[in-house]
């Protein structure tokens, strides 16, 4: 589950990690009143951020032709205008796709000189199956690039997680970056807060980018977090109750939505051929076998092993009410389930959502010969397939005439 | 032989009177599974079906029965417990079904279970089969999760990190009259303890294995570390599958550790290793046993 930046900087706060002053609102009159505070407190310069779970904000775009969903404020005045023109708008970045995200909520904090940029991120280690602290010179850049380009200019520190991020690994990472003398200090606090976040809240990765050497209020360098991003693992949520309160369905397709209520797992793509499958991996290798053929698939739908009758009914709802979809391919391995039962079942559902698309079914399995008798019977236009490859073809041929 | 498991293997299951794992462990039995003891808090002293004596702890029933393999069924927020209590109690194989665990759950598991001598599968895996000899394969040994009858005595290994995908490569073979040595899913989540490469290093010394499926998919580099080992080491011919070409960066495609985060675990990256390393690559789904076969 992803989180909003707001949201992120607060769990970090609350580890210790410094943040810039500021609050979240969600109207242009609190946006003001926020930077009132914080001119008052010394600030001189304020942002004002949208909150959307999207990257490239700044060189975003707004439907409404207002540019930049990230401004630097030098009155509250200014705040206020640039809070009326985000708010309740549209910002399309080149991580959102044409439609873009409303803006409906503003993070409103300080924004003191920049010195310096790095880059910090904890995520897991597939290979070593432990927790690593990256960080980078090369911060407030993308971070992929830097991999890419200058691989070098990335340093890590493996965590052993039943010690955590030790002081010293946090000090060489320091050193890494060329943080020193009364710089070290606050490095260290800040990386062990980050890794204490990662760690306490189930993160599954937690970005600080940039991380940047700013003026402090004792006109002393310090260190600050000046944006952070935060996504949690879904399977720790039930022992996080504050921070799965923090979820915004608003950043999430309806759709997925509406799928995850019946246990189904539903992504939604941009071809034409919608595919209903029991299991991830086969669900995944039916997509690509859509488009092995010179199809392309829709969706990804897992059911999962169960596949009643109820989820194979939601999962036709579902489908049908994506407007691209042109025909639908159902690929399922009865293994523990009986092909009768799923058969019983799609059956049902394709007469009580009026299907009119093409349909391809391939079933296998338990009790198949029975399965496709049943789908025989109903004298639905239903074409039957043998294989994978069979009913991808079918499928393919039927949605492009 | 076979790997990991035979037919005489004393199985017991943690958690078998919860709905999904009593069922399972019913289809085990029917299977021919040596199960020999069940395990769940507050129910020692009974029966599971009549015939299988339930335990409070693993520990009593390895010590009642002489168990030396752990099926787990529990709830996700109690599997990492469990499975560290199966290594505790010194079995040798814990296979873990459960879907779900937190990650932060199995880097603590996998950390405890350094210089231990216990395998783990999975987690989020169906399990592992090797067929028996009996019609439908029965007389073999079945945990976890995965239909019995698909299966067929024979000589080639498989291993996945999907369920239903092994299933297909099973059944391929089955439908050509070709048996399998043993069946192990290893799972889908990031964090898993027995990798592709751990068993194909097993099928590779298995002497009843005479070729080899290897499913995998998007995310990680699991696969690409197997591939680069069978360049060198592998005597047996493999076949090789990836699934998620078409998945979109990014997205996790329903498995937790199936995703391309950062242009790293594509399939193609994984597909040019398979290639590079001789494996026979097996363009869709359909043809994973045929293309395995055309090698032998």
């Amino acid at each position: 589950m992803n989180i909003h930046e707001f949201q992120a900087k607060q769990l970090l706060a609350k580890y210790g990690v410094a943040v810039p002053p500021g609050d979240v609102c969600s109207t242009a009159e609190q946006a003001k009143a926020l930077a009132d505070r914080l001119f008052a407190a010394g600030e001189k310069v304020v942002v004002v951020k949208s909150q959307i779970h999207a990257g490239g904000r700044g060189k975003g775009m707004f439907k409404s032709g207002f540019k930049g969903g990230v401004k630097l404020c030098k009155s509250a005045d200014e705040v206020f205008e640039n809070a009326r023109a985000m708010l309740g708008n549209v910002l399309v970045t080149k991580q959102t796709g044409p439609d873009g995200r409303l803006v409906s909520k503003l993070l409103v904090a300080g924004a003191p000189p920049i010195k310096k940029e790095f880059y910090l991120a904890v995520l897991l280690d597939r290979a070593s199956s432990r927790p690593l602290m990256m960080v980078s010179r090369e911060g407030g850049v993308d971070i992929e690039e830097v991999a890419e380009k200058n691989p070098d200019a990335i340093v890590k520190e493996t965590i052993d997680p039943a010690v955590g991020l030790m002081p010293y690994q946090a000090r060489k990472l320091a050193a890494a970056l060329g943080l020193t003398g009364d710089l070290i200090s606050p490095a260290v606090k800040l990386f062990l807060g980050v890794y204490k976040t990662w760690w306490e809240c189930d993160a599954s990765m937690v970005e600080i980018n940039p991380l940047c050497i700013i003026e402090g209020a004792d006109g002393k360098d310090t260190l600050s977090a000046v944006d952070a991003k935060v996504s949690i693992d879904d399977n720790a949520l039930f022992r996080h109750k504050e921070i799965h309160a923090m979820r915004d369905l608003g950043e999430e397709a309806p759709l997925e939505i509406e799928a995850s209520k019946f246990n189904l797992n539903y992504i939604k793509l941009d071809g034409n051929i919608a595919c209903l499958v029991n299991g991830a991996g086969l669900a995944m290798a039916t997509m690509d076998i859509i488009q092995h053929y010179g199809g392309k698939p829709a969706n990804f739908l897992d059911v999962g092993g169960g596949a009643s009758k109820e989820q194979v009914t939601a999962a036709f709802k579902i489908i049908l009410s994506d407007p691209n979809v042109k025909g639908i391919m159902v690929n399922i391995f009865g293994g523990i389930m009986q092909c009768d039962t799923i058969a019983t079942g799609i059956v049902a559902a394709v007469r009580e959502t009026n299907l009119h698309l093409p349909l391809v079914i391939r079933l296998e399995g338990n009790n198949v010969t029975l399965g496709k008798k049943i789908l025989q019977e109903s004298k639905l236009p239903l074409t039957p397939a043998d294989t994978m490859a069979d009913a991808a073809q079918k499928i393919v041929a039927a949605v492009k005439k | 032989m076979s790997i990991l498991v035979s037919p005489t293997t004393k199985l017991l299951v943690q958690g078998i009177t919860g709905s999904f794992g009593a069922r399972h462990t019913q289809l085990s039995l029917e299977y021919g599974t040596q199960v020999v003891a069940g395990v769940t808090p507050g129910k020692g002293g009974q029966l599971f079906e009549k015939k299988v004596p339930i335990f409070d702890t693993v520990a009593e029933a390895v010590k009642a029965t002489g168990a030396t393999a752990s099926a787990i069924f529990v709830p996700p927020p109690f599997a990492g417990d469990a499975i560290l209590e199966g290594v505790d109690a010194g079995l040798d194989l814990v296979v873990c079904i459960t879907e779900g665990i937190p990650v932060n759950d199995m880097v603590k598991v996998r950390r405890a279970m350094d210089g231990r001598k216990t395998r783990l599968i999975g987690p989020n895996c169906p399990g592992i089969v090797t067929p028996g000899t009996g019609r439908d394969s029965i007389g073999g040994c079945r945990i976890g999760i995965a239909p019995g009858y698909i299966h067929k005595k024979g000589n080639i290994g498989v291993v996945s990190r999907s369920g239903t995908l092994t299933y297909e490569a099973v059944w391929q073979l089955t439908s050509r009259g070709v048996g399998q040595s043993t069946c192990v899913g290893i799972g889908g989540d990031p964090v898993n303890c027995t990798s592709h490469l751990d068993v194909l290093k097993m099928f590779n010394d298995d002497p009843e294995t005479h070729g080899i499926i290897m499913i995998g998919e998007i995310g990680g580099s699991a696969e690409e570390e197997a591939a680069a080992w069978i360049k060198k080491n592998c005597r047996k011919p493999v076949a090789g599958f990836i699934a998620g070409a078409t998945a979109p960066p990014g997205r996790r495609m329903g498995h937790a550790g199936a995703i391309v985060s950062g242009g790293k675990g594509t399939a193609a990256a994984k597909i040019a290793a398979f290639r590079e390393a001789g494996i026979g690559i097996a363009e869709t789904p359909t043809v994973m046993a045929e293309t395995l076969l055309k090698m032998m």
